[in-house]
C-alpha cells in the first residue's frame, strides 16, 4: 500500500484541527491553565489531579473521543493522520485530560480484534481509560510488565500510569503462563489502589497502580502483538502532542523576543538570539512532517507505521527539549520563575521527552528495523 | 514513502506516461569518463558535450521548460515539471548542464524579460544550447549583496558596464550571464538594476573570465571582468532601480523556494557522481570494520546514522507538506527552509562518513585503496559550497528570524 501525497488529510480533519484549535482558544487560556493548575507552588504539598470536567465533557460532546474508535464500535474509525491533527492542537492548549490516554487504550483496543469491542463501545460512550503495562524501572519495552494473571486474577504493580487519577476504566498487560493478555477493568475495581506520583509536570497526573487478587475481564489473549500492532499510533500521537506544545513555546518566546528591549534593541535582533529560535522553528517543522508521515502510515502503509513513528518521536523529543530549553533561557529571569507560563510547557515537554521511549530509545529501535538487529 | 503518481491529475497523468515511454528508450548509457558531483564543477568539453546533449533530447521529448508558455519555447503545461523531474530521476538519467539557466535565468526572464527577449532566449536556454552563468557576487560583497559596487553607466540607449564579478560557475562554458549591476551610487538597494549580459561573444571585448580552484582541487567557478563592455538597455530585467526586487526572484528560485519548480534530471549512477546520503552511508558503513567489527554494528555509530537518516526523511516529508496548505502555519516557512536544510544536512552526513571510513578517509580520489573511490571526502568538501553559496546559512537564518518568525532585522 502506497501513501497519498496529502497524506489523506481531509477537509473533514482540516475541520476538525480548526475548530479544536478554537475550542482551545476560546475556552482554555494559558492564564486559566496556570491558575488552575500552578495556584499552589508548594513542593511539599499531595499530588495533584487538577483538571476542567466541564470543558472535558463539553469535548466528549463534540465527539473527540470517538475519532479513532472503529465504525463497528460505534465510533468515527477516523484516520489517524485526522486524529493527530486534534491532538497537536491539544498539546498546543497544554489542555489537562485523559485525550491521549483514552486514545493509546483505544487503539491496543482496535488492535485486538472483535474481543476488544465491547470496551470499545465504551469508549465510545464516553468512558475514559488509560493503559497500565511499564515497570518499575521505566522500560518501554512491551513485555516488561510486572502485574501477573492467575485464573484472571491481576496482582502486582503498573508504574508509570499516565493519568491514572482521570480515567474510569484501565486497559492493563499481565504475565500468565502462557504469555501476556490484556485485561480490561474499572479503575477503582476492588483490591485496585492508585498511589499518585509526586511529578514535576503540572498538566498531566500520573500513578503506579497496585493490583490485589483483582478479578478483572480478560480481553487479548495475544496482548503482545496487539500492543506492537497499536504503539506506532501511541508514539505518533505523543510526537503530535509534543509539536503542538512546542510551536506554543516558539510563538510565546518570539512573541517576548520582539517585545522584550535590551541594549537599546529588541532580544530578537540579536543573533545569538534569533538562530537559536529558526533551530527550533527548523525542529518543530521536521518532527511535525515526520509525525503526519508516520500518521499517515499507520492507515496507508502499515508495514513500515512502526519505523515511521519511531523517527517522528525521536525528532519529537529533541525538539521538545531543544524548544523547552531555548524558552526558559530567552525569557531570562521571569523566565526562571514560578509565575511566568514557559515553566507549564517546560515541564510538560520534558514529561514528554521520556514517555513511550527517548529519543535514543527511538533510534536504536529504528537502526534495528533498519541496519538489522545486533547482539 | 509517498506514491507522487497516485495524485497526479489527468493531464499529469498522460504527461507522466509520455515520460515513462520515452525515457524508456532515451535514458542515456552512462559516459565512460568521470562526471563531477554537479554541474556546477563542469570541467572538460567532453563532459560538457555530453551533458548538452542529454539536455537537448530531454527538451525536444518535452520534459524541459514543460510549464513555461509556448511562445517561449515550452510545454505549456500546468504542474508537470515536477512530474518529469520525478520520472527523469527514477530512470536515473545524467543531471542537466545549464543549471543556472534553467534554476535561476528562466523564472527570472519570464516575469522581467520584454517579450522580444523572452522569444530570443528562452527556446535556447531549455535546449542547453545557451549556458548561462549567475553575476551576483563581488569581492567585496558576498552576504552582504545589495553593496555590488559592478558599475553601469549610461550611454545613450546603452550601458557601459566595469567592475569584477566572483565565485562565477559555469562562466568559462556560458552564453549568457544574469547580473546585479549598480547604475546610482547615491543609494544602496534602490541603486541596483538587473540585466543580462553577453559572455561568450564578448570575450576580449571588454569582458575576461579566469578561472578560480575550489579548495577540492576542482575547477567550474570562475572570476569575471568587465572593461568597458557596453550593452543595450534592452537587456535589462525590470525597472531601473528594481535589481533587488528582481534578484530577489531570482534567489527564491535558487533556493527551491521559487514559484515555478527548476527542470531537474540525476540519478544516474556513477562511480564518481556519489550523493551524501544516507544510503551511501549505510553502504559504507556495512563494508567498513570498526573496532573489530563491521561500523554498521557499532552502537555510537548506529545512533549518529539514524539521526542523519531521521533528518534526511523529514527534509523529504517537508517538501511533502509543503503541498498541504491545512498542516502549514505559514506560508512560506517550509519553503525558505528548504536550502538550509539540504546542505546542512548532506554536511553533517558526510563527515559522519568521513569518521565512519576512519584512517581511509585520508585516502583521497585516485586512490585505489580508498572507500567509494575516495568521493566522500570530496563529498564533505563540497557540501561547504553549497553552505556557503545562494546566501550562507547565517543569512538564511537571518532571513527565517526576519520573514517568517517576525524577528528585528539584524542589520
Amino acid at each position: 500500500m502506497a501513501q497519498p501525497d496529502d497524506y489523506g488529510f481531509s477537509e473533514e480533519a482540516s475541520l476538525i484541527k480548526d475548530s479544536a484549535r478554537k475550542f482551545f482558544k476560546n475556552n482554555f487560556s494559558t492564564d486559566k491553565l496556570h491558575r488552575m493548575v500552578a495556584d499552589n507552588s508548594d513542593s511539599s504539598r499531595a499530588p495533584e489531579s487538577l483538571w476542567n470536567k466541564e470543558l472535558w465533557q463539553q469535548l466528549l460532546e463534540l465527539g473527540w473521543t470517538l475519532l479513532a474508535v472503529p465504525e463497528s464500535a460505534e465510533g468515527l474509525g477516523l484516520p489517524a493522520v485526522a486524529v493527530a491533527g486534534l491532538v497537536e492542537e491539544a498539546g498546543r492548549a497544554a489542555f489537562p485530560c485523559p485525550l491521549l490516554a483514552t486514545l493509546n487504550a483505544t487503539y491496543v483496543l482496535a488492535a485486538c480484534g472483535d474481543s476488544g469491542n465491547a470496551a470499545l463501545k465504551e469508549i465510545a460512550e464516553g468512558a475514559t481509560a488509560t493503559l497500565a503495562l511499564t515497570n518499575r524501572t521505566g522500560s518501554w519495552r512491551l513485555q516488561d510488565t510486572e502485574v501477573s494473571a492467575t485464573q484472571r486474577k491481576l496482582n502486582g504493580t503498573a508504574w508509570f500510569v499516565q493519568d491514572a487519577r482521570k480515567v474510569d476504566r484501565l486497559l492493563v498487560c499481565a504475565k500468565k503462563d502462557t504469555g501476556h493478555s490484556l485485561y480490561w477493568v474499572a479503575s477503582d475495581a476492588p483490591g485496585i489502589t492508585v498511589h499518585a506520583d509526586r511529578i514535576v509536570d503540572l498538566t498531566r497526573d500520573q500513578a503506579h497502580v497496585e493490583f490485589l487478587d483483582v478479578e478483572a475481564e480478560e480481553i487479548c489473549e495475544d496482548g503482545l502483538k496487539a500492543l506492537e500492532q497499536a504503539f506506532p499510533a501511541i508514539w505518533t500521537m505523543l510526537a503530535a502532542d509534543v509539536i503542538g506544545a512546542a510551536e506554543w513555546q516558539l510563538q510565546t518566546t518570539t512573541e517576548y523576543a520582539r517585545t522584550r528591549t535590551q541594549f537599546e534593541r529588541p532580544l530578537g535582533f540579536f543573533q545569538a538570539v534569533k538562530h537559536p529560535l529558526v533551530d527550533v522553528m527548523i525542529q518543530i517543522d521536521e518532527a511535525k512532517s515526520l509525525v503526519y508521515n508516520a500518521a499517515c502510515a499507520i492507515d496507508h502503509e502499515p508495514q513500515r507505521a512502526a519505523e515511521y513513528a519511531h523517527m517522528a518521536k525521536a525528532s519529537a523529543s529533541e525538539t521538545a527539549a531543544f524548544a523547552s530549553s531555548r524558552s526558559v533561557q530567552f525569557h531570562g529571569g521571569i523566565g526562571y520563575t514560578w509565575e511566568c507560563f514557559v515553566q507549564l510547557y517546560f515541564k510538560r515537554q520534558k514529561h514528554s521527552q521520556l514517555l513511550w521511549g527517548d529519543a535514543a530509545w527511538h533510534r536504536a529501535r529504528l537502526a534495528d528495523i533498519v541496519l538489522g538487529k545486533i547482539d | 514513502m509517498s506514491d507522487s503518481a497516485s495524485k497526479d491529475n489527468p493531464e499529469q497523468a498522460e504527461f507522466r506516461q509520455h515520460c515513462r515511454d520515452w525515457l524508456c528508450d532515451n535514458t542515456p548509457a552512462e559516459p565512460s569518463f568521470r562526471l563531477p558531483i554537479s554541474a556546477l564543477e563542469i570541467m572538460t568539453e567532453e563532459q560538457l558535450t555530453y551533458l548538452k546533449d542529454w539536455q537537448k533530447s530531454a527538451y525536444d521529448a518535452g520534459l524541459v521548460g514543460c510549464d513555461y508558455p509556448v511562445a517561449y519555447g515550452g510545454g505549456g503545461r500546468t504542474n508537470c515539471q515536477r512530474i518529469a523531474n520525478e520520472e527523469m530521476h527514477r530512470a536515473k538519467t545524467p543531471y542537466m548542464p545549464n543549471i543556472i539557466g534553467l534554476g535561476m535565468a528562466a523564472p527570472t526572464l519570464l516575469q522581467y524579460g520584454q517579450e522580444e527577449l523572452k522569444k530570443h532566449l528562452l527556446p535556447r536556454l531549455f535546449s542547453g544550447e545557451d549556458i548561462w552563468c549567475q553575476g551576483f557576487s563581488e569581492p567585496g560583497s558576498g552576504s552582504d549583496l545589495a553593496s555590488v559596487q559592478t558599475f553601469a553607466q549610461r550611454d545613450g540607449d546603452a550601458w557601459v558596464i566595469n567592475g569584477h564579478k566572483v565565485w562565477t560557475s559555469l562562466a568559462h562554458f556560458a552564453a549568457w550571464m544574469i547580473i546585479l549591476l549598480r547604475t546610482d551610487k547615491t543609494q544602496k538597494h534602490g541603486g541596483l538594476s538587473y540585466f543580462v549580459v553577453p559572455i561568450s561573444s564578448a570575450l576580449d571585448q571588454g569582458v575576461s573570465v579566469k578561472p578560480l580552484i575550489k579548495m577540492t582541487g576542482e575547477t567550474g567557478f570562475n572570476e569575471v571582468l568587465f572593461e568597458d563592455l557596453e550593452v543595450d538597455d534592452g537587456l535589462r530585467l525590470g525597472a531601473l532601480g528594481h535589481g533587488w526586487q528582481v534578484a530577489t526572484t531570482t534567489l527564491l528560485h535558487e533556493r527551491d523556494a521559487g514559484e515555478l519548480v527548476t527542470p531537474r534530471s540525476g540519478g544516474m549512477k556513477n562511480a564518481a557522481t556519489h550523493n551524501a546520503n544516507t544510503t551511501n552511508l549505510i553502504d559504507l558503513a556495512r563494508k567498513t570494520q570498526y573496532n573489530g567489527k563491521a561500523a554498521v554494528e557499532d552502537p555510537l555509530l548506529r545512533d549518529r546514522i539514524m539521526r542523519q537518516l531521521i533528518r534526511e526523511t523529514a527534509l523529504e516529508e517537508n517538501q511533502r507538506r509543503t503541498r498541504v496548505p491545512a498542516l502549514l502555519e505559514h506560508p512560506a516557512r517550509l519553503q525558505l527552509q528548504n536550502k538550509l536544510l539540504r546542505s546542512e544536512i548532506a554536511q553533517e552526513t558526510s563527515a559522519l562518513a568521513l569518521e565512519v571510513a576512519g584512517a581511509s578517509a585520508s585516502l583521497y580520489l585516485g586512490d585505489q585503496n580508498a572507500p567509494a573511490a575516495g568521493q566522500w571526502p570530496l563529498a564533505y568538501m563540497s557540501t561547504y559550497g553549497n553552505t556557503i553559496a545562494a546566501g550562507t546559512s547565517e543569512v538564511q537564518r537571518n532571513i527565517l528570524g526576519e520573514r517568517v518568525l517576525s524577528l528585528a532585522k539584524s542589520k
